[in-house]
């Protein structure tokens, strides 16, 4: 369907694609969307805005799905804007709270700012191409001449989709999108809206493969870069969401880097059990939330005999995002691997060092909230059963979605992932299950990278001094008093250089007949004069 | 038929001579200006029609010998621009009435001969009596900001007056010389196309463009804008935002461009600078403005640049995004300035830092600022988006490296947009109570919240549904044939 027609050949269609992608990405979308309204009946209760806050979820899932659903990529661009801006709207949900409302200005805007780049990037690609349809621009025989041009279009795409997947540098509005409802991040900022820019690369790939190759290799490079990343930040954080933010950040890299390594199946299938594990450890996180009114690990400990559905179905995901057969997470993460193998053995050795990680920083914050020492003044409480069925239901998902594709495995390099995992859970458990002063001696030798890490390695304070002292400071203090001093400055100075000049004269018409008869003689003397001089 | 539209706020302003009493003057504009959108609505049905039938560039057209020794005429006709253009003042002028609410009956004496002069110039086709038009609307302007404005309004108002009437003075010099050099037969804009001698487009497009342009916040020709916004009453901003400035842009458009295509093309790089200029320059000032007011100028500033950034693109296009973009900022930008008055009434100040929270309080207001907002900084769904999008696509059609860079230019201004926006909106509405006074404050009332419903169901009519616009602009560019 025509919406839009720019000129001759170029028009924007609101249409309907489904294919085995968007089906796939439907089937996500649809699973989490619902886990997450049912959950939040029983998490939202009683809460101000319970109505406004449903209608801000239907306003994602619409956008969500109109953008899964694009047969062009401008369709894509409309929506893309749309769950931006419902995700501004629900991280600002609790707007009476300064953190929420920063937060939600943040993430709108530093994904604004990445869109530029992927509104250039059309614009550059239409021009050359004549159309926006993916059909067409992924077709075989497409017209798109390997090139500066396209090198240009595809990386300023890239882009927009490292925006929305908060790859490095452009990660800084996750970790703090989690000042939303605990909800909201396990559909936006973990299953679905961050997703989307893996997803756009997933469709446009044919488009990178044929006319950009160099921008893959960038893209394997920014996620492998920004997976290790996240993890060394996750193991810092103590903010319970903030370890799961700076986990999906790591993962979704992992997806990124998959799409470097021309391996779309393997990036999709980790996309497709990603969103059910981490909806699920976002959603167990939240229930934990509820029972002790706090995001803190350290107000936490020795849950599991107070929660008992909530320990099992977290266990349940986090096995699965460290990669332990047979759940999930193990054969999407086993498909990335052997994929990184094959082409590139740094990026492998990055990736199997992570899934190392991976294991540690998730095992870490499952011992501090489910094991070890407790002192609560009142006792928590399981969470009722319209959350613990979302759970439930996810869980078992997290359990069997590993078994919908067939996958070869590669035993060599799946016991690689699976020894790297169990490490790290070891470690984990050396460190947090019982008290120990291990995590306390090893931060004391690395305090300064320790220090640099929980901080996020200063990237948030990078932005934040070219924001207030580059563009506050250095553009828009000096436009404003360019503008009222200089340019309105010229303006005032030729009304009052009028106003002198009138008063110079002013005497000439000063009322008196005399001075008029004298001007009189002296005018006509003098024109007299000059008529004489001239002829 | 198209004289129909200047005789409804005659006679409404005649109509309000007869009582000062409140509820009748009330009664009378509300009458009066209703009327005048439901004739609005009939020129453009009547229009479509008629543009079934004919592909004459101007439709409904009229033609009077008013002085013939000087071959002024009063000739009238519309096009689909100019039918558009139409309806928002419309639009506009009926939503300020309810926005003006509690004004006097003098106030809505000049406030109709605001609107004749207005309307009037939308219709011309008569150079002479364009200018006469223009000059109609102008006027009142510096008695609405000078007796009911607020601040420093003297020195706004004659700021604001002294500013366009020395656009003025090059607009007349310039429509002299397109008189005088194509042969002094005939002002009529019609018969103009082509006939003013290359050399002398020269000379005369820069002036019309300036004259016009100053009204459509050409840089440096802007700063009566911060000003004249922030002094004038409520009403008179969203006047004077949402549809003088749009005189600018129809101006340069209708005459300068459509008359001088070959000088349009080869000056156009000297004014796509300074509207380039003018598009990120507003934005980035808007950022750090603590004044409502001043921030919707500047943001205006920005988005009239934009206007007339696209006009100079010379492009079906373009052009196309142009007049959307006039629609939209139109519409929001009225929207913008009818509910800082809903707050203004009820704080007593426009500075942002002193309020806070407003959304608990105000929400009705609060809600319909947010959806300004995000229409000004382009949100897909609301009249800002087609319109901002179609003007990049129009400008990427050019492939010279100036005009890519400087389409590159604009199109950060999305992000600028975005910033102060959401500074704004965070600053203003969310957050915790300022202001301990403020919570006793009331929502809009039934009048305020009919200006702010009329003009948001126009945005999302727009975005939702942009072709049924585009399709009319397009088709009316195609007619004039100049690119």
């Amino acid at each position: 369907m025509e919406w839009l027609r720019f000129n001759d050949t170029l028009h924007i269609d609101l249409g309907i694609l489904l294919d085995p992608l968007s089906v796939m990405m439907l089937t996500v979308v649809g699973v989490v969307a619902l886990m997450v309204v049912v959950f939040s009946i029983g998490y939202m209760k009683g809460e101000r805005g319970f109505g406004r806050y449903f209608g801000l979820l239907g306003l994602f899932v619409f956008s969500m799905l109109g953008l899964v659903v694009a047969t062009n990529i401008f369709q894509m661009y409309i929506f893309w804007e749309l769950v931006g801006a419902s995700s501004y709207l629900l991280i600002g949900f609790y707007y009476t709270r300064p953190a929420a409302v920063k937060a939600s200005q943040k993430a709108f805007i530093v994904t604004r700012f990445a869109d530029l780049g992927f509104l250039i990037g059309i614009l550059i690609l239409s021009s050359y191409t004549g159309t926006f349809d993916f059909a067409a621009l992924t077709a075989d025989n497409a017209a798109i001449a390997v090139g500066p041009q396209a090198n240009w279009a595809m990386a300023l795409i890239f882009m927009g989709a490292a925006g929305k997947s908060a790859m490095f540098p452009l990660h800084i509005w996750l970790p703090d999108a989690m000042e939303g409802p605990t909800p909201v991040s396990a559909l936006i900022h973990a299953a679905t809206m961050v997703v989307a820019g893996v997803y756009l690369i997933a469709r446009m790939f044919p488009v990178f493969q044929f006319a950009a190759p160099d921008v893959l290799v960038l893209i394997t490079y920014v996620g492998a870069f920004t997976a290790l990343f996240a993890a060394v930040i996750a193991i810092t954080q103590t903010d319970i969401k903030r370890v799961l933010a700076f986990s999906t950040i790591s993962q979704i890299a992992y997806m990124m880097v998959a799409l470097g390594v021309a391996d779309v199946a393997a990036s999709t299938f980790h996309l497709f059990t990603h969103a059910f594990f981490k909806a699920l450890l976002f959603l167990g996180a939240g229930a934990v939330i509820h029972a002790v009114h706090s995001n803190e690990m350290s107000r936490m400990g020795g849950l599991r005999k107070f929660m008992p559905i909530t320990h099992i179905t977290f266990l349940i995901a986090c096995l699965s995002i460290s990669g332990i057969p047979p759940f999930s997470g193990f054969f999407s993460k086993d498909e990335i691997l052997v994929a990184a193998f094959h082409h590139n053995p740094v990026v492998f050795g990055v990736l199997l060092l992570v899934a190392g990680l991976t294991a540690f920083y998730m095992f870490r914050l499952y011992f501090r909230i489910f094991w070890g020492a407790h002192h609560y003044d009142r006792p928590p409480h399981e969470a009722p059963p319209i959350m613990t069925i979302p759970l439930i239901v996810l869980a078992v998902l997290t359990c069997v979605t590993g078994f919908v594709v067939p996958v070869h495995i590669d035993w060599a390099i799946a016991s690689a992932g699976v020894v790297a995992a169990v490490i790290g859970i070891v470690v984990a458990w050396r460190f947090y299950a019982k008290p120990s002063d291990a995590p306390a001696r090893l931060a004391a030798r690395w305090a300064g990278f320790g220090q640099a890490a929980s901080h996020r390695f200063y990237i948030d304070e990078a932005w934040l001094w070219v924001t207030r002292r580059i563009i506050f400071g250095g553009i828009s203090r000096p436009v404003a008093w360019f503008d009222r001093h200089i340019v309105d400055g010229a303006m005032n100075a030729i009304g009052s250089g009028t106003v002198r000049v009138s008063e110079t004269i002013e005497p000439v018409q000063g009322g008196k007949v005399q001075s008029y008869a004298i001007l009189f003689v002296l005018s006509v003397l003098l024109i007299t004069l000059l008529v004489f001089v001239l002829c | 038929m198209l004289t129909v539209l200047v005789l409804i706020p005659l006679l409404t302003m005649l109509a309000l001579f007869i009582s000062r009493d409140q509820r009748f003057v009330r009664t009378v504009v509300v009458a009066g200006f209703g009327a005048l959108l439901v004739a609005s609505v009939v020129v453009a049905v009547k229009f479509l029609v008629a543009r079934a039938l004919s592909t004459d560039a101007m439709l409904l057209a009229q033609d009077f010998v008013w002085y013939a020794p000087l071959n002024i005429h009063y000739a009238v006709g519309v096009d689909g621009i100019s039918v558009l253009m139409i309806l928002l003042s419309a639009v506009v002028a009926l939503t300020g009435v309810f926005s003006a609410w509690s004004m006097e009956r003098d106030f809505f004496v000049w406030y109709c001969l605001l609107a004749v002069g207005v309307f009037g110039y939308f219709i011309s086709l008569d150079l002479f009596t364009m200018f006469l038009f223009y000059e109609v609307a102008l006027i009142p302007m510096f008695l609405l900001i000078g007796v009911w404005g607020t601040g420093k309004k003297e020195y706004a108002a004659m700021k604001l007056t002294l500013m366009l009437m020395g656009g003025s003075a090059l607009l007349l010099t310039g429509i002299l010389g397109i008189y005088f050099t194509s042969g002094a037969t005939s002002m009529n804009i019609t018969h103009l196309v082509g006939t003013i001698p290359m050399a002398h487009q020269y000379w005369i497009f820069p002036l019309v463009f300036v004259g016009f342009g100053v009204l459509g916040a050409l840089f440096p020709f802007h700063t009566w804008s911060p000003d004249g916004h922030a002094a004038a009453p409520t009403s008179v901003s969203m006047l004077h935002a949402g549809v003088l400035m749009k005189l600018g842009g129809y101006g340069c458009f209708r005459v300068a461009i459509s008359l001088m295509p070959a000088a349009a093309h080869e000056l156009s790089w000297i004014f796509l600078i300074l509207t380039g200029i003018s598009v990120v320059y507003g934005a980035y000032g808007a950022v750090v403005q603590t004044d409502l007011k001043y921030i919707n100028a500047y943001s205006s500033v920005s988005h009239c640049g934009l206007v007339l950034f696209a006009i100079l693109m010379l492009n079906t296009t373009a052009m196309t995004g142009a007049v959307m973009q006039m629609l939209s900022h139109g519409l929001m930008t009225a929207l913008f300035f009818s509910l800082i008055g809903v707050f203004y009434s009820r704080t007593h100040t426009r500075d942002i830092r002193q309020m806070g929270g407003l959304m608990r309080v105000m929400p009705f207001a609060s809600v319909c600022y947010v959806i300004a907002g995000f229409a000004s900084l382009g949100l897909p769904g609301l009249s800002g988006f087609v319109a901002e999008m179609t003007i990049f696509v129009g400008s990427w059609e050019h492939t010279d490296l100036l005009r890519r860079i400087l389409t590159i230019v604009a199109t950060t201004s999305i992000v600028v947009t975005a910033v102060y926006i959401l500074r704004t909106v965070g600053k203003i509405l969310y957050g915790p109570v300022l202001d301990p006074g403020h919570l006793e404050l009331s929502d809009a009332r039934w009048y305020e919240r009919v200006s702010a419903v009329v003009l948001i169901a126009c945005i999302v009519l727009i975005g939702v549904w942009p072709s049924g616009v585009g399709h009319i602009i397009s088709e009316s560019l195609k007619n004039l044939n100049i690119f």
